[in-house]
């Protein structure tokens, strides 16, 4: 707009609001009222705004409340979770850390021992996650061992076990001493509680050593394998009094507590299906891992690494990095991920060990010399509960499917998050259904653990894992690793007494559940269990 | 609105041009006021989501901002507030040059955040079909709009706020002499 037109319009409008007006200019008092009027000219609209927003908010409130009346349970709410640590650890307990590979080293770091390398990648690419961990509580243990059968993961064991970077601004422990065998570092007297994260051939024998000199245990699943070693391991465990946690952290995830409240409520009605599934497409998560550089003869102590195993062969890179793939070493897509979600069925439904279970499955993507599936389906029936449990899994897929819990009246979808939604021929919901409070095209309930915040999740299977609320969890809105939790947990009872949550006899469950599929994979039959005899037939 | 001129900052605007970009102002103000006070009054909500799906250049930046708690925190606090403060200035024509100046801001870091380009893919739904324009844009340009042709001080609290500034009390002093 040029100068010209600028000053005429001031005239024109000086002109207009003169003829109307002859008052005193010295404030609002000169603006006529045709010019107030102007300025309030967005007042109706304000109103119009507030009108139509109440209504909304009523109409939602409404909604909400019929719903949760309806369903007795709080949508906010935090779940009753029970406290993972019932007092401040008091004595210090010395800690061995046998194995130390990818596991074990996420275990030590959440135990509040962090390898160098991974504070500073932290520090650079994810600071969320490093104040996160530093944040933790400092669980007042020492590192004083370390055993693995590979030199480079020994002394990275040494190297976090003196680390300066601690949680809860606890200081620098002396570096934990390298014992070449197991044995030693369980007689040397130098640990009171011991960290199992071998590969599973081992698991068993080395809880069964550490139970037998009192040594407690923490022991990462699958706990055994096969149902002999169950039996055995069972047995020595409860003999001899130690504490012994299985590593399960779904046992704290806030989600699944939250669950165990909508089941109590009987929100979901008669449930007949229950499916668990495992999606993974990315060659880590087909435990295609990463061969070390440094790895060879020298480095490695491959005849004490194969120990146990059904069938000694000659020195294997692939059978050492990658020892998932061999079922002489693992448990298979079994032991590794149907662990979890039966974990978490058994959490949130307590089903205990299957009436009988069938399993099948193949290798059909991963054709790289491997004996266990990568593709692995298995039902179970519990007919004294009338229902299935089924689970189905693939490596060459990621498309997420989820854990759902499916009643007559609702379905529920557990992951970090937990959604129910109502079903459209539900007979409880019904009138609610009718009236259109309840939506069946939409969850009727919703629970979000921790929602303020998201983390710098970096791969395929730390996303995997994420969902399911294994990485970390949730207390109070705060971010909290569930390995932690567990370990803490576990460390609690050492100290005060009491149950860990995932004690041997969810264990025992677990690995008898998991080795049923096993053995009905490699059989080609039905299995059953017999629980007089607790043998599988 | 008749076609009278109106005369506004010294522009002169015809009836229904102001009637326009009025009725603009105030809903974008209206779009800006909701938003604000659906983020407030939802305890879910965290910017979290959107922020993670952030890509190209910027990317980095936003990912870092999700990621970390206390910014996370300060984010969303300014981005409700913001937004709420936004709206009000907006429909009652209230500071309109700061907030509308603020709205750009604001629209333009939700752009750069996840623009449409081609080969960007988000997983969070799209309720329509954009390519490098999209409603954030175009808010973004009728905010730029209401920039370049303000209204408020004449249809707007600012003409109360602003009275003895305005072009109309200094003619109107100069007539009294």
């Amino acid at each position: 707009m040029n100068d010209e037109n600028k000053s005429k319009s001031v005239d024109n409008a000086g002109a207009e609001e003169k003829s109307a007006t002859n008052v005193s200019t010295a404030g609002w008092s000169s603006m006529t009222r045709r010019g107030l009027l102007k300025a309030l000219v967005s007042i109706p609209f304000l109103g119009a705004f507030f009108l139509a927003f109440f209504k909304k908010k009523a109409v939602d409130d409404v909604k909400k409340q019929a719903v949760l009346e309806e369903l007795g349970v709080t949508e906010t709410g935090p779940a009753v979770i029970p406290d993972a640590i019932s007092r401040p650890p008091g004595d210090r307990v010395r800690v061995g850390i046998i194995g130390m590979g990818g596991e074990g080293e996420a275990l030590v770091r959440f135990a509040g021992f962090a390898h160098p390398d991974w504070v500073e990648s932290s520090r650079q690419d994810a600071p969320g996650r490093l104040e996160t961990y530093l944040a933790q509580q400092d669980l007042n243990i020492a590192i004083t061992a370390v055993c693995d059968m590979f030199d480079v993961r020994a002394e990275r064991a040494i190297a976090a076990s003196s680390t300066d970077t601690r949680p809860g601004g606890a200081s620098a422990n002396p570096p934990g001493r390298r014992f070449r065998s197991y044995t030693d570092m369980l007689e040397s007297g130098e640990v009171d509680a011991v960290i199992i994260a071998t590969p599973d051939h081992w698991h068993s024998q080395i809880s069964m050593d550490a139970a037998s000199a009192g040594i407690h245990v923490y022991c990462e699943k699958c706990m055994t394998q096969t149902e002999e070693q169950t039996h055995a391991m069972y047995d020595a465990v409860k003999q001899s009094g130690i504490v012994f946690q299985l590593g399960h952290q779904n046992r704290q995830s806030e989600a699944h507590n939250k669950a165990r409240e909508i089941i109590a409520a009987d929100i979901l009605g008669p449930i007949t299906l229950v499916e668990g599934t495992t999606n993974r497409n990315d060659p880590w998560g087909a435990w295609v891992w990463d061969i070390h550089e440094e790895g060879n003869p020298q480095t490695i102590d491959w005849e004490q690494f194969q120990g146990p195993a059904p069938n000694r062969v000659p020195f294997s890179l692939e059978r050492f990095f990658r020892w998932r793939c061999w079922y002489d070493y693992g448990t298979g897509l079994a032991g590794d991920l149907l662990s979890h979600e039966y974990d978490a069925v058994n959490q949130i439904l307590g089903l205990g060990i299957p009436e009988s279970a069938v399993a099948s499955g193949g290798i059909y993507h991963f054709k790289d010399g491997r004996d266990v599936p990568d593709v692995f389906q298995s039902v179970y029936e519990y007919p004294d509960r009338d229902l299935t449990f089924v689970y189905s899994a693939t490596l060459a897929n990621g498309n997420y499917r989820g854990l759902q819990f499916m009643g007559h009246d609702a379905t529920m979808q557990v992951s970090g998050n937990l959604n129910v939604s109502a079903d459209r021929s539900s007979t409880r919901y019904k009138d609610k259904i009718e009236q259109g409070l309840i939506d069946t095209s939409r969850p009727m309930f919703t629970y979000r653990p921790g929602f303020k915040g998201i983390d710098a999740v970096t791969s395929a299977t730390e996303e995997y894992f994420a969902s399911r609320g294994l990485l970390f969890t949730y207390r109070g809105g705060r971010r909290v690793s569930a390995y932690h939790l567990l370990i803490g947990e576990w460390l609690d009872v050492i100290r005060n007494g009491g149950e860990t949550s995932c004690n041997i006899e969810r264990g025992f469950e677990e690995a008898i559940t998991c080795h049923m599929a096993t053995r009905s994979f490699q059989e080609g039959r039905k299995v059953m269990w017999d629980p007089t005899s607790r043998r599988i037939v | 609105m008749t076609q009278q001129s109106d005369a506004i900052l010294g522009r002169n605007y015809t009836g229904l041009q102001t009637t326009a970009l009025v009725f603009l102002r105030i809903l974008v103000g209206w779009h800006f006021f909701y938003e604000g006070l659906a983020k407030l009054l939802n305890q879910y909500w965290t910017a979290a989501g959107y922020l993670a799906e952030s890509q190209w250049w910027f990317s980095g930046l936003f990912l870092n901002l999700a990621a970390n708690p206390t910014a996370l925190a300060f984010v969303d606090f300014i981005n409700s507030w913001g937004l709420v403060v936004i709206g009000l200035g907006l429909m009652l024509g209230a500071f309109t040059r700061v907030f509308t100046i603020a709205a750009m801001v604001l629209l333009f870091l939700y752009y750069i955040a996840a623009p449409p380009f081609v080969g960007y893919v988000y997983s969070v739904p799209m309720e329509g079909s954009y390519l490098i324009v999209n409603k954030v844009l175009i808010e973004l340009a009728a905010v730029g709009v209401l920039l370049a042709f303000p209204t408020s001080m004449s249809f707007g609290l600012d003409r109360l706020i602003f009275w003895k500034k305005s072009p109309e009390y200094q003619a109107l002093q100069r007539a009294n002499g």
